[in-house]
């Protein structure tokens, strides 16, 4: 093939994935950042060029403000907890322990079934009165309490279901690397005189680095992107205690239709977003040594 | 997936204690599911007492099965992960080999546009994407629903690492033969990528087995809604707080996912392994 072909040729290839990606990443991205400076069209008045008046209604919203910090809070609870959870599971079941097989498979279920439906279990877990949970504290001889229904457990009991279904998502590729890791290594280390716990801190955590980061990027994501648990569970009440930023944008887009102001919320979680992927390209990148 | 005995194994008290430590953990995980397998599987008055005695009854399925149109919304979830998959293999496939094995113009910059969609995922673009979707005219279609997730920067990124490791020297001696770049592509590459392949293809049936919140903006009608959101109007507007039933019905939306993944646990596992391995 002559070089002019072969690059039409490569073009034609990518014609289709490209144009919908464009179509639904690129063109949406940048059609929100504009549409985040006009009004919300309503009725037969067109949306108009409003500056940066969303944005100021967004600074004095203080639902706003809430949602960012329990996302905040959400994602310092859940994200070292699933990895630290996730690396000793790894360690648990891919070393020589009894019920091996068990063990993976009850670790790794909750993450191929569906949030909404672990959310719906984990709400009659959660049930004052007749949830398993009240069961359990009551016949210990505690007073009944409402873990979804009040302000200050409502998070916190939001971010169990999270860890639960993350870390066995997690587990998995720290089982890939620890599956990878040539056995010499522990074999030399052992002749050296070295514990146990020292290997692991010295030599096993370290070529784990990798993929400790690119988890962690993998949870930031999840901590922004994923609210289904919030639809079924909270509805992010109460008084906005489990409200996050993307249910939020959710409310705003989808029940008060305000698609302006939700605009301007979104762009609040494009930029996260974009902050994750420039701490990846700048840390993981530079260390990642597998690729 | 062999482990073996490893040097830095637990030893003596360690171990059992370590042993005691996992298996904890693993009957905390499986707690809720064995919960609702209980609540699913006897009468309403046993759903909050554990007795040997409770009867066991298929009655709470049956109801649930009747209370919803679970038939057609299984047929939607159907429709739509087949059409989001084969659309995905194409998509993908086509894009994976301009990438692994063409030198053009651009191409850097196409690629690092390809890898926006990791970070900025059309699952957190739904205010924009809803409005496309308007002006398309396809709201509250299952088309509508893959639409989005069609070309995949997952799927590219993962296949083009595959393809790059596949030698040259076959994709040559092909074209000796006189193949053309897609018959090469059909011939050689997709045949040896076989595994990257399967495990992809069992990512995303997962994930849009169990896509959520944008097809519940996207869908308003029984013909269109997926089983996720079926499971979620059920739960939130006919039951009360019939949990009998609406555990049951949660069962009942996740089975197919739940016994394939118990059938193929080692592909699964090994499948959302490669996946991670880049």
């Amino acid at each position: 093939m002559t070089r002019t072909r072969e690059w039409v040729y490569a073009w034609l290839l990518l014609a289709p994935a490209m144009v919908l990606l464009v179509l639904f990443t690129h063109y949406p991205a940048l059609a929100n950042l504009w549409h985040s400076f006009l009004s919300t069209p309503k009725g037969s008045r067109p949306a108009v060029w409003v500056g940066a008046d969303n944005y100021a209604q967004l600074l004095e919203d203080p639902i706003f403000w809430q949602a960012l910090q329990n996302n905040f809070w959400y994602a310092l609870g859940t994200i070292p907890v699933s990895i630290a959870l996730a690396l000793l599971m790894a360690v648990w079941v891919h070393g020589k322990i009894a019920g091996r097989g068990f063990l993976r498979l009850a670790y790794f279920t909750p993450t191929v079934l569906p949030m909404i439906a672990v959310a719906n279990i984990w709400l009659f877990f959660y049930t004052p009165e007749y949830g398993l949970i009240e069961q359990v504290t009551k016949s210990l001889g505690f007073a009944s309490h409402n873990w979804l229904g009040s302000k200050s457990t409502a998070l916190g009991a939001l971010m169990v279901v999270t860890v639960w279904k993350e870390a066995g998502f997690f587990m998995i590729f720290y089982l890939a690397a620890l599956q990878s890791m040539s056995p010499s290594l522990a074999e030399a280390a052992a002749i050296e005189g070295a514990s146990r716990g020292y290997y692991f801190r010295r030599v096993t955590f370290p070529l784990l680095m990798p993929v400790t980061l690119f988890v962690f990027v993998n949870a930031v994501i999840n901590a922004f992107r994923l609210v289904d648990h919030i639809v079924v569970m909270t509805r992010g009440g109460p008084d906005n205690a489990t409200e996050l930023l993307l249910y939020y944008v959710y409310e705003i887009g989808f029940r008060f239709w305000d698609s302006a102001y939700a605009a301007a919320l979104t762009m609040v979680l494009l930029v996260i977003l974009g902050l994750t992927a420039l701490f990846q390209f700048l840390v993981l990148e530079r260390r990642t040594h597998y690729r | 997936m062999t482990g073996g005995t490893h040097v830095y194994d637990a030893r003596g008290v360690a171990r059992i204690l370590e042993t005691a430590a996992a298996w904890l953990l693993g009957i905390l995980w499986v707690l809720p599911l064995l919960y609702a397998f209980w609540t699913a599987f006897h009468p309403a008055e046993f759903s909050t007492r554990l007795s040997l005695f409770a009867p066991l009854t298929l009655d709470n399925f049956v109801k649930a099965w009747h209370a919803a149109p679970f038939a057609r919304y299984f047929l939607n979830t159907f429709v739509l992960v087949t059409m989001v998959l084969v659309a995905q293999l194409v998509l993908v496939t086509l894009a994976a080999y301009a990438f692994a094995r063409f030198e053009f113009p651009g191409r850097n910059v196409l690629f690092a546009l390809v890898l926006v969609q990791l970070m900025i995922m059309p699952d957190v673009l739904i205010v924009e994407n809803y409005r496309t979707m308007t002006f398309l005219g396809i709201k509250d279609t299952i088309l509508a629903i893959g639409l989005p997730y069609m070309a995949s920067a997952f799927g590219i990124f993962l296949l083009r690492q595959t393809f790059k490791t596949i030698p040259r020297e076959l994709d040559e001696a092909a074209r000796v033969e006189g193949c053309s770049p897609l018959q090469v592509l059909w011939k050689v590459y997709v045949p040896l990528a076989r595994p990257t392949y399967l495990a992809y293809a069992l990512v995303s049936v997962s994930y849009h087995w169990n896509n959520f919140l944008w097809p519940l903006i996207i869908t308003n009608s029984v013909e269109s809604r997926p089983v996720t959101v079926g499971l979620q109007v059920f739960a939130s507007t006919d039951q009360g707080i019939d949990w009998s039933i609406i555990t049951a019905a949660t069962l009942l939306t996740t089975a197919p996912l739940l016994i394939g993944f118990l059938l193929f646990q080692r592909q699964f596992v090994a499948s959302f392994m490669r996946a991670g391995i880049r």
